[in-house]
């Protein structure tokens, strides 16, 4: 797939927190899994490098969870090799992995208390007594629960037995630590807390995190790279900036955050600038890089609420000149439907000519900046050369 | 106290379950006591009569409990009982459990045969049951005579087995619908063998299963008699049995008094049973 905005990225700037190293540890060749006829996985071909936090992200039934279960060891790929440290591990039972897991409901082991339910791997593993319990202790250290080791595991809260399963997982110091769906059974406030405590705790023990989740919000604040899948294929493999602002498909600029499509041609492809003209706006689309397309090819061109901005408009009035686009070009008329005041933000909904609804919000940056538009206030929606993604599928 | 000054509240309407507050429901629950208790209380009262006739109440006594514990074949019976009661709960918990395990975990062919057949021997009329018994060690696999004891029970403690782990399973099998599965992908992800996340997580889940089924089948094989009727041969003579061929001469107290221990000992074990499910239970919960 070609990745037509990414043409026009600036150089990539290193991250702070690109903690990736570049060994590969997991790669997945050519990963096929059927149930029956039906492909969960279809073909997926992926590297994880050594210290990531990846998310695996997707709706419900894209094959996500079916891919940690095969790296885990409880499904078989139909096809392809999975290779940790580039050994293939095919024929290695769930318990001699170098990988270990925390599952959806945590499967914290309900008839042993804290200690023992860290222990259980240890002990698995053959480790001495000793070595077992300064280890336990150190885990419940580490993931805050020390004085709890005694408690049995139903008089822990949801985001206790969370650690406790965190911390069982992490004393057995696996190469990959394979989170499903970690923050999905804690509720909202508990959940952002817990999101900080990832991504700390992955910093200072330095295993590779592999995590699956739908909720593209988690994936973006966690992960230091994502997949996005999609009826068992990858869509986009990026760092969660580049999957926001360069999306590579409708499907993943739609997924990820709130976005406004629209259906296009393709006019004019030059170098530095490209015109895209759309149904629904009178204004031809202009951007300030150049779109690999041929002439008269269909586009979409997805553009963020947050990049459009809203200007005042009155009846016979030149329309409003973007800086960095032509006259009359990046700029569409339209009345303002809906109003949804959020405190920080205010969401609004605007009618163009066609017809067409688009989103769009306001930061509320002075407490009176919500009085500045009404319901059916005329009003001037545009964009900068750069804010829209153009693509081809 | 500062409670008493606060008024009573006043007498509310009886909820439709609160029994006890309704005379009707009341007479109803008194009467059912009365009736399932009665005979068994009858019973261990005249076990202390002392009377050879045991029909009117005549003063107390211990002798029959004298001559019930040195009357040697009853006391034979009651070990063989006993005796075949445990080995027939601890057959039954392990294949009731491994049953249960079977059917939770596999899909097979002719799986929905297999259950309905192992349901088999809950449905069957006993008396069926011990004629086949007879039937089959008589003809199709005789075992042999003349074995020391414990051996000679064997006939008897295959029946009971036969008949009591298809309830053990049922009970398993219940309690196995509960579980979640991630707990035993959770051991093996954590290094546990088959055989290890079995023992470790899967038994202890269905613990209160087992203990329930363990008592029942307990309590079944101590207290049956057709099937057993049918299985045993003279020197391998149960307690229920016994009972029986003594009742064919008198209705003596000495049954009253072996009756009476033979309650005694069932009502703690099931005691005992409960008490450990429930500390169980309490374990896992609290």
């Amino acid at each position: 797939m070609t990745d037509v905005a990414q043409n026009a990225s600036p150089a990539p700037v290193p991250r702070p927190d690109a903690r990736g190293k570049d060994n590969v540890i997991i790669r997945f060749e050519s990963i096929t899994k059927r149930f029956g006829n039906l492909p969960a996985v279809d073909n997926v071909t992926l590297d994880v490098r050594e210290g990531e936090f990846f998310a695996l992200l997707g709706p419900s039934g894209c094959g996500k969870t079916t891919l940690l279960r095969m790296l885990a060891g409880f499904e078989t790929p139909t096809e392809g090799r999975i290779l940790i440290d580039g050994k293939d591990i095919a024929n290695l039972p769930p318990n001699k992995r170098p990988v270990n897991m925390v599952f959806q409901s945590y499967a914290v082991f309900p008839h042993m208390k804290v200690t023992d339910n860290i222990a259980y791997g240890l002990k698995m593993d053959g480790v001495s007594g000793s070595e077992i319990r300064r280890r336990v202790d150190e885990a419940l250290e580490l993931v805050k629960l020390g004085g709890l080791g005694e408690r049995m595991p139903d008089q822990l809260s949801g985001g206790q037995r969370q650690r406790v399963a965190l911390a069982r997982v992490l004393v057995k110091r696996p190469r990959v630590l394979l989170l499903d769906e970690p923050l999905s059974a804690l509720d909202a406030k508990l959940r952002d807390q817990m999101r900080s405590e990832l991504t700390s705790l992955q910093k200072k023990v330095g295993i590779t995190f592999i995590m699956v989740t739908h909720d593209q919000d988690e994936a973006l604040a966690i992960a230091t790279r994502c997949a996005v899948m999609n009826r068992g294929m990858l869509a986009q493999v990026a760092t969660p900036s580049d999957l926001y602002e360069f999306p590579n498909s409708q499907f993943v600029a739609d997924f990820v955050g709130r976005v406004n499509m629209f259906e296009g041609v393709l006019e004019k492809d030059e170098q530095d600038e490209a015109v895209v003209r759309c149904a629904d706006f009178s204004a031809p689309v202009y951007l300030d890089h150049g779109v690999t397309g041929a002439r008269g090819t269909t586009v979409w061109v997805a553009l963020r609420p947050e990049k459009i901005e809203m200007h005042k408009r009155a009846e016979g009035q030149t329309p409003f000149k973007m800086e960095d686009a032509p006259q009359g070009a990046n700029v569409t008329p339209g009345i303002i439907r809906e109003i949804v005041y959020l405190g920080s933000e205010t969401n609004y909904e605007v009618e163009l000519e066609g017809g067409r609804r688009v989103k769009t919000f306001r930061s509320n940056l002075t407490r009176y900046d919500q009085e500045d538009f009404t319901h059916d206030e005329p009003v001037w929606l545009a964009w900068h050369a750069c804010s829209p993604a153009v693509l081809l599928s | 106290m500062s409670e008493a000054a606060t008024p009573r509240p006043r007498r509310e309407r009886p909820g439709p379950l609160e029994y006890l507050r309704r005379w009707p429901l009341r007479i109803m629950v008194g009467g059912t006591l009365f009736f399932l208790y009665l005979p068994l209380i009858t019973l261990m009262v005249f076990s202390f009569n002392d009377s050879r006739r045991n029909i009117v109440w005549e003063g107390f006594t211990l002798k029959y409990y004298e001559k019930a514990f040195s009357n040697a074949s009853l006391i034979e019976a009651f070990t063989n009982s006993l005796t075949i009661a445990f080995a027939t709960t601890i057959l039954s918990v392990i294949l009731g459990a491994l049953a249960a395990v079977m059917l939770w975990r596999f899909r097979f062919p002719g799986k929905a045969a297999a259950e309905g057949g192992m349901a088999l021997p809950i449905v069957v009329p006993e008396i069926c049951m011990g004629v086949a018994m007879l039937v089959f060690f008589a003809r199709v696999m005789p075992l042999p005579q003349g074995l020391p004891w414990p051996a000679n029970l064997g006939a008897i403690i295959i029946a009971h087995t036969s008949f009591a782990f298809p309830f053990v399973a049922t009970v398993a099998r219940a309690r196995l619908a509960s579980f979640n599965r991630e707990l035993e992908e959770a051991a093996k992800d954590l290094g546990a063998s088959e055989w290890r996340t079995f023992w470790d997580v899967l038994v202890p889940h269905m613990k209160p299963g087992l203990i329930a089924g363990a008592l029942l089948a307990f309590t079944l094989s101590l207290d049956d008699f057709v099937i057993t009727f049918f299985t045993a041969g003279p020197d391998t003579v149960t307690f229920p049995v016994k009972v029986y061929s003594m009742l064919r001469f008198s209705i003596s107290p000495e049954v009253n008094a072996a009756s009476t221990i033979l309650i005694v000992v069932t009502v703690a074990l099931t005691a005992i049973g409960l008490h450990l499910q429930n500390r169980n239970a309490q374990k896992t919960k609290a």
